[in-house]
């Protein structure tokens, strides 16, 4: 039992990490229909920017949190300008701002070999006392608050999204951009607001994935599990992604417990049963094409 | 000499893939991340046969082709139903599976690899099933079932109320696109003679992808250009070593967004300016007709 316990709260530690990552995909494919696979060269950035935040310039943690987090909303935001904007004043095929995608994330992990280099880098230890003692459960100090943390962001998330302004303005674009732009919103400003949204929270689980793993130029590609959890919540659905990337956390945990090399497996296992099953997710959106 | 054989045989063993794909892509409308995962499917089954089963190169190559097929029927059935991004979410994780499958069969040695594979291709083995994939893809798309399959593309709800089949003829170009994947990577076991599952990583399916676009969809001349193009470019930038990829990278992003319809643009190697120029020299009939097929997605 304790064991079983211990093991949940690993899954939710990590599936709260494709959590802050899933939510970025999720948010672009609701408003632009398209799969960001340069989302995970932003995470990959963020990692990056934290380490080196605490190694050079010797700021706290916090600080060099708050500092990737602002990187990586800038760089997600550039990427947009850069690669999508063209494409989209176009009206260019989805497919096409798939392909500029994965340009954009070739670009972005051979820029980081290019000029940091290939070598393995890991976070310096953060907190002195590393678990807390709950009975016969440890737990690490620092999955407590990446929990925390990751949940306050995306409370924040679903709070702007929600009450404010620009927020229902998002939710109406994502809904109908035509419409909305009929009724006046903005939708190149509201484009640019969610891919900030998307790249913030990318920045602080490139921090949290840096910390819990090590930081290296083809990180971006843990995205993918953060993407299949993104599917299999449902595609452009908030709560979906959270939910889904969840579970996935749990299963995988639970998987790996089992037998480790089978993990990556049944992730993709999971996604391919997903889309035969239920293509659009726990509660994503009806896709259905209207003839 | 020989390296640029290499490199040469190399861009052979990427066209035949990217042959198969742009049927799928170019000529068909639908999208693959998946394609690694057939080339995987048909290298590992050459493998088996020549090395284990003592079989002829000739036959297992052909074995490879037919067996990837198959597995596309089983993921087409599945899968070709979903619409827009699904169908390629799914290519994506078929990819992946396939790879990580790979990595568990101890038996083929695993993620270590699967070695002591004959040299069985070479230059003028890999472009002779080149030239005889790119004549049967040109034979294809001027037979019924081509214009069948542009039609789907360019229209799926008009095709289906004329009588097309839209789920058979999609079934069908996505075999056939397995096939060309599962010979290619028949190909590829026998020219590196070892093989290993992160050889065929989704980072390879891009790359596919990237050179049916980059060459031009709907076009056979395009997957050509871009096959051939997309191999030699990053052995030309070697000399800057680490930031070839960046570049390469960088390339990709511009010329989606500045030259999208890729080198060919739809246009066939006969619909090129100096092709009919030098055609209209010798038959003047030519200049009227060949409106090409306008290269529409």
């Amino acid at each position: 039992m304790d064991q079983f316990l211990q093991q949940l709260i690993n899954g939710v530690s990590i599936g709260s990490i494709y959590a802050l990552m899933a939510v970025g995909y999720s948010l672009v494919y609701s408003i632009m229909n398209f799969s960001n696979f340069a989302h995970g060269g932003v995470i990959m950035l963020s990692a990056y920017m934290g380490y080196f935040a605490i190694i050079l310039l010797d700021v706290s943690f916090g600080v060099a949190l708050l500092l990737a987090t602002l990187g990586a909303t800038l760089i997600a935001v550039l990427i947009e300008r850069i690669a999508y904007s063209p494409l989209r004043k176009r009206k260019a095929p989805t497919l096409y701002f798939i392909i500029s995608a994965m340009g954009m994330s070739i670009l972005l992990e051979n820029l980081v070999i290019a000029t940091i280099g290939p070598q393995f880098k890991t976070y310096p230890i953060i907190f002195a006392e590393s678990t807390i003692k709950l009975g016969n459960l440890s737990i690490s100090k620092m999955d407590i608050f990446m929990l925390i943390i990751a949940a306050i962001a995306l409370a924040g998330l679903v709070f702007f999204l929600n009450k404010t302004r620009t927020g229902i303005a998002v939710r109406a674009a994502t809904y109908n951009a035509r419409a909305s732009q009929l009724m006046g919103v903005n939708v190149g400003r509201i484009v640019s607001i969610v891919f900030a949204l998307g790249g913030a929270l990318a920045g602080i689980a490139g921090v949290f994935f840096g910390i819990r793993y090590t930081v290296y130029a083809q990180a971006g590609i843990i995205t993918n599990k953060a993407f299949v959890a993104a599917v299999f919540g449902g595609l452009g659905s908030l709560p979906g992604a959270i939910i889904g990337s969840i579970l996935l956390g749990i299963i995988e945990t639970f998987v790996a417990a089992w037998r480790s090399q089978l993990r990556d497996l049944t992730t993709f296992a999971i996604l391919i049963a997903v889309l035969v099953l239920k293509p659009t997710g726990l509660m994503g959106k009806n896709t259905e094409d209207k003839a | 000499m020989e390296y640029y054989l290499t490199v040469l045989t190399l861009a052979g063993i990427n066209l035949m893939v990217v042959l198969g794909l742009g049927l799928l892509t170019g000529f068909t409308g639908l999208f693959s991340f998946g394609h690694a995962g057939f080339m995987c499917i048909g290298a590992y089954t050459s493998a088996i046969l020549t090395v284990t089963l003592k079989v002829p190169f000739v036959i297992a190559l052909i074995a490879a082709g037919l067996v990837a097929g198959a597995v596309s029927l089983l993921l087409g059935r599945l899968t070709l139903k979903l619409k827009g991004d699904y169908f390629l979410i799914a290519t994506l994780g078929f990819g992946e599976s396939v790879r990580l499958i790979f990595d568990n069969i101890e038996p083929l040695g695993g993620a270590r690899g699967f070695s002591g594979i004959a040299k069985n291709s070479n230059f003028v083995s890999v472009w002779i099933v080149c030239l005889i994939g790119i004549f049967f893809l040109v034979r294809l798309m001027n037979s019924r079932y081509g214009r069948n399959f542009t039609a789907i593309r360019e229209e799926e709800l008009a095709s289906s109320t004329i009588g097309i089949d839209v789920f058979k003829t999609k079934l069908l170009s996505l075999f056939i696109s397995a096939i060309y994947a599962g010979v290619g990577g028949s190909l590829y076991a026998h020219y590196m003679t070892f093989i290993k599952p992160s050889n065929f990583a989704l980072i390879k399916s891009t790359e596919f992808t990237i050179m049916a676009i980059i060459g031009g969809l709907g076009s056979i001349t395009g997957s050509v250009i871009g096959a051939l193009l997309l191999t030699i470019l990053p052995e030309v930038l070697r000399f800057i070593a680490d930031w070839r990829m960046v570049i390469y990278g960088a390339a990709v992003v511009i010329l989606i967004i500045v030259r999208p319809k890729g080198i060919a643009g739809g246009k066939e190697f006969k619909d090129f300016f100096f092709v009919v120029w030098i055609r209209r020299l010798f038959n003047k009939r030519l200049a009227k007709k060949d409106p090409g097929n306008g290269g529409k997605l």
